[in-house]
């Protein structure tokens, strides 16, 4: 960061690469006394174009190939291809597997927001530059953290082979479903994850939060009996009520001209959230009763409208997350089969699940070759970045009198309450912020 | 590596097109982190730390292919800030998955996935980071392999050659036990030509190796994909197994470009 005085007072601060976020970005705010005159997300990750190569690929190999748009939610991308494909080929899945993707999210769940929670976001809260400066003086937590992350990533490969772009998600199914023992071996260590994520909700309960809160529009996967990850409508707080094949009937994704990311939103309405505090608004009730116990004495309950409390939620949702991991172990039997069988015909499918970061949508049609002739990817930062600007206009003023270099951290850590992942939506982060 | 004055030796971490899971790795390292950054100074590594220190440093860790011009030049600067670079995964070492533009209408592409096409300013082709400026080290994989990262580390620090295996999968298939899945399923599996360091998953898992570690040393890849023609698969289906992750890797893609005539 650099503080430019000019002749005529005015000042120009400057943040080469908004850091603690996947992928890079910039950030723009021009002041003129405590009134903001503009807000940019400069979005510069240089665009990878999936949608264009995934045409001409057969369908069995596009969840190997999504999962590369996010080596921090590989899941997420095989699991919206593999939802969506499965719809467009019309290939019924056995429940056996429906609980086994439930179970390889709830590792990706648990490494991206032991990540997010620890590494990226708390820093910000107890001003440290990084996660490894705050060890200098907070050694226990990081360490506990470090293996809080580690369970979700031993969940992953022990059912994908490795904790980064896994292997055996497959239309259908998985190439190989594990044995009851298999899974069993890490029962341990989620009741330890269990006992470190109410810990991690109370850690999280004692930052000092921003007074600030915003009248957003939520958006999440909403299903009648569970907290969502990889099946339900598609529901808001203000009325919105879909199956997936409607999404783009109501989300439109706007082309800015500082952003390789589109920007997504609302028809007619603007900007909305999707993620952690979309979820546990729209879909508190299907929390565990101990993830809701943990809430409430973290004096943390819907609606929750300040996004600075995001990492709250994204431990009460850990809590969530390590339980259901631990039901489904108790419940599981494995499938007669790993996967179905298919049989190819041409056809359009679109799918939501929840990502870590909130809704990500796919949709892709093939031809009775099984080829895909079109495919349509929105990532949860996407759909966020518009959020994230106005969340700026509104919280940049409240920090008016501070210092510039003040002003650039919280507004900083006002974009990483949504831990944006650039490198999915562009498919972040530069701060520059003039002043007069 | 020596460092200067008795200091610690500087690393730094730069990203180009990808999707952030190599550098990942090294946050992946649960047990090792905090012993690493006790050992270096981690003075640029943006997607862990605001603190930003200019260079130069001691070594360079590159991760992504370079798409679009400004990422040409930015790698040179690179270049002169580093005195060992090393490349980090697929993207970097072989133009990644992004790279299946360069046999296609990259114009099309932008098209088809942006409403203002004219917005975006992208290169034609994602080529790795060797085509551009000299690389000490390429460390491969579709993501690489935490533990070859740190061990690549270590060697780098201390001096010495890493030990980063480049038999093929099938070293690592026949030490793991794994029942071979091209002889006994006709499974179309990319293992004889690809170099070990995955720990052989995916035939572990039911399936033909696809290719995320890149070629190994000297692979015959044309006689493999000539075998995968003899033995009933059709041309779209093998030019699409040489054409992943490590496409633009010359050792696949001769064998994909000669088949296409």
């Amino acid at each position: 960061m650099n503080v430019t005085p000019t002749a005529k007072g005015t000042r120009t601060v400057k943040v080469d690469m908004l850091a603690r976020v996947e992928g890079e970005g910039g950030l723009l705010i021009r002041m003129k006394g405590d009134r903001v005159q503009e807000v940019k997300l400069n979005i510069f990750e240089p665009p990878r174009l999936f949608e264009g190569f995934l045409r001409g690929r057969h369908f069995s190999e596009v969840p190997d190939i999504t999962a590369r748009i996010c080596g921090i939610c590989p899941i997420a991308y095989q699991m919206s291809s593999v939802h969506a494909l499965e719809r467009a080929l019309g290939v019924q899945i056995d429940p056996a597997v429906r609980l086994l993707r439930r179970l390889f999210y709830c590792g990706e769940w648990i490494e991206s927001h032991a990540l997010h929670v620890y590494m990226l976001h708390a820093p910000d809260f107890l001003g440290y530059q990084d996660v490894i400066e705050m060890a200098a003086e907070h050694r226990e937590t990081v360490e506990k953290a470090l293996r809080l992350k580690k369970i979700g990533n031993e969940l992953v490969a022990l059912m994908g082979g490795r904790e980064i772009h896994p292997v055996s998600a497959a239309v259908g199914g998985f190439y190989k479903a594990p044995r009851k023992r298999d899974l069993e071996a890490i029962r341990e260590p989620l009741r330890w994850a269990l006992d470190a994520s109410l810990e991690t909700v109370r850690f999280t309960a004692g930052l000092a939060f921003p007074d600030f809160e915003q009248d957003y529009e939520f958006v999440s996967v909403s299903h009648p009996d569970e907290y969502p990850f990889n099946e339900g409508r598609i529901v808001s707080n203000r009325g919105i009520d879909i199956d997936a094949a409607e999404f783009e009937e109501h989300f439109i994704e706007q082309h800015v001209k500082h952003s390789t990311s589109l920007h997504a939103v609302v028809r007619e309405r603007g900007s909305y959230l999707v993620g952690p505090l979309a979820r546990f608004n729209l879909n508190y009730e299907k929390l565990t009763p101990l993830a809701r116990q943990a809430a409430a004495d973290a004096g943390l309950a819907p609606p929750c409208r300040n996004p600075f409390k995001s990492i709250l939620v994204r431990a009460v949702e850990l809590v969530f997350a390590c339980e259901e991991a631990l039901r489904i172990i108790d419940e599981y039997e494995p499938p007669a089969a790993p996967r179905a069988t298919i049989e190819v015909r041409a056809g359009t499918g679109a799918a939501a699940t929840e990502a870590p970061r909130g809704l990500l949508y796919h949709r892709y049609s093939v031809d009775s070759d099984g080829l895909v002739t079109a495919a349509r990817i929105v990532p949860p930062t996407s759909q966020n970045l518009k959020r994230m600007e106005d969340d700026l206009w509104r919280f940049v003023p409240q920090l008016a009198s501070q210092p510039v270099e003040e002003i650039t951290w919280r507004a900083e850590q006002a974009i990483r309450n949504y831990d944006p992942c650039i490198s999915c939506s562009c498919h972040f982060l530069k701060v520059k912020i003039e002043r007069e | 590596m020596s460092s200067d004055n008795g200091r610690k030796p500087r690393i730094a971490v730069f990203k180009f097109a990808s999707c952030d899971g190599c550098q990942l790795s090294l946050l992946d390292a649960e047990d090792e982190l905090l012993a690493v950054a006790g050992a270096v100074e981690i003075a640029y590594f943006p997607e862990a730390s605001r603190r930003m220190l200019k260079g130069p440093y001691d070594i360079g860790l590159v991760e992504g292919s370079i798409t679009t011009h400004h990422d040409a030049q930015r790698i040179q600067q690179i270049r002169r800030q580093c005195r060992t670079l090393v490349t980090i995964g697929a993207c970097a070492t072989a133009g990644g998955i992004q790279a299946l533009r360069n046999w296609r209408d990259t114009g099309e592409f932008v098209r088809y996935v942006y409403a203002r096409p004219d917005y975006i300013q992208t290169l034609n082709h994602s080529t790795p980071i060797a085509e551009h400026v000299p690389v000490d080290f390429e460390l491969r994989g579709c993501p690489i392999n935490k533990y070859q990262l740190i061990e690549l580390l270590s060697a780098t620090l201390a001096g010495r050659k890493p030990n980063i295996p480049t038999y093929s999968v099938c070293i690592e298939c026949k030490r793991r036990g794994t029942v071979c899945v091209a002889v006994a399923q006709g499974a179309m599996c990319l293992g004889p030509v690809t170099q070990a360091g995955c720990g052989a998953i995916c035939p572990a898992y039911g399936r033909g190796c696809y290719g995320c570690y890149g070629p190994m040393e000297n692979p015959n890849s044309k006689r493999l994909a000539a075998h995968f023609l003899e033995t009933g698969k059709e041309r779209e289906q093998v030019v699409r197994a040489f054409r992943t992750y490590n496409a633009w890797a010359w050792q696949f893609r001769e064998a994909t470009e000669e088949r296409e005539g």
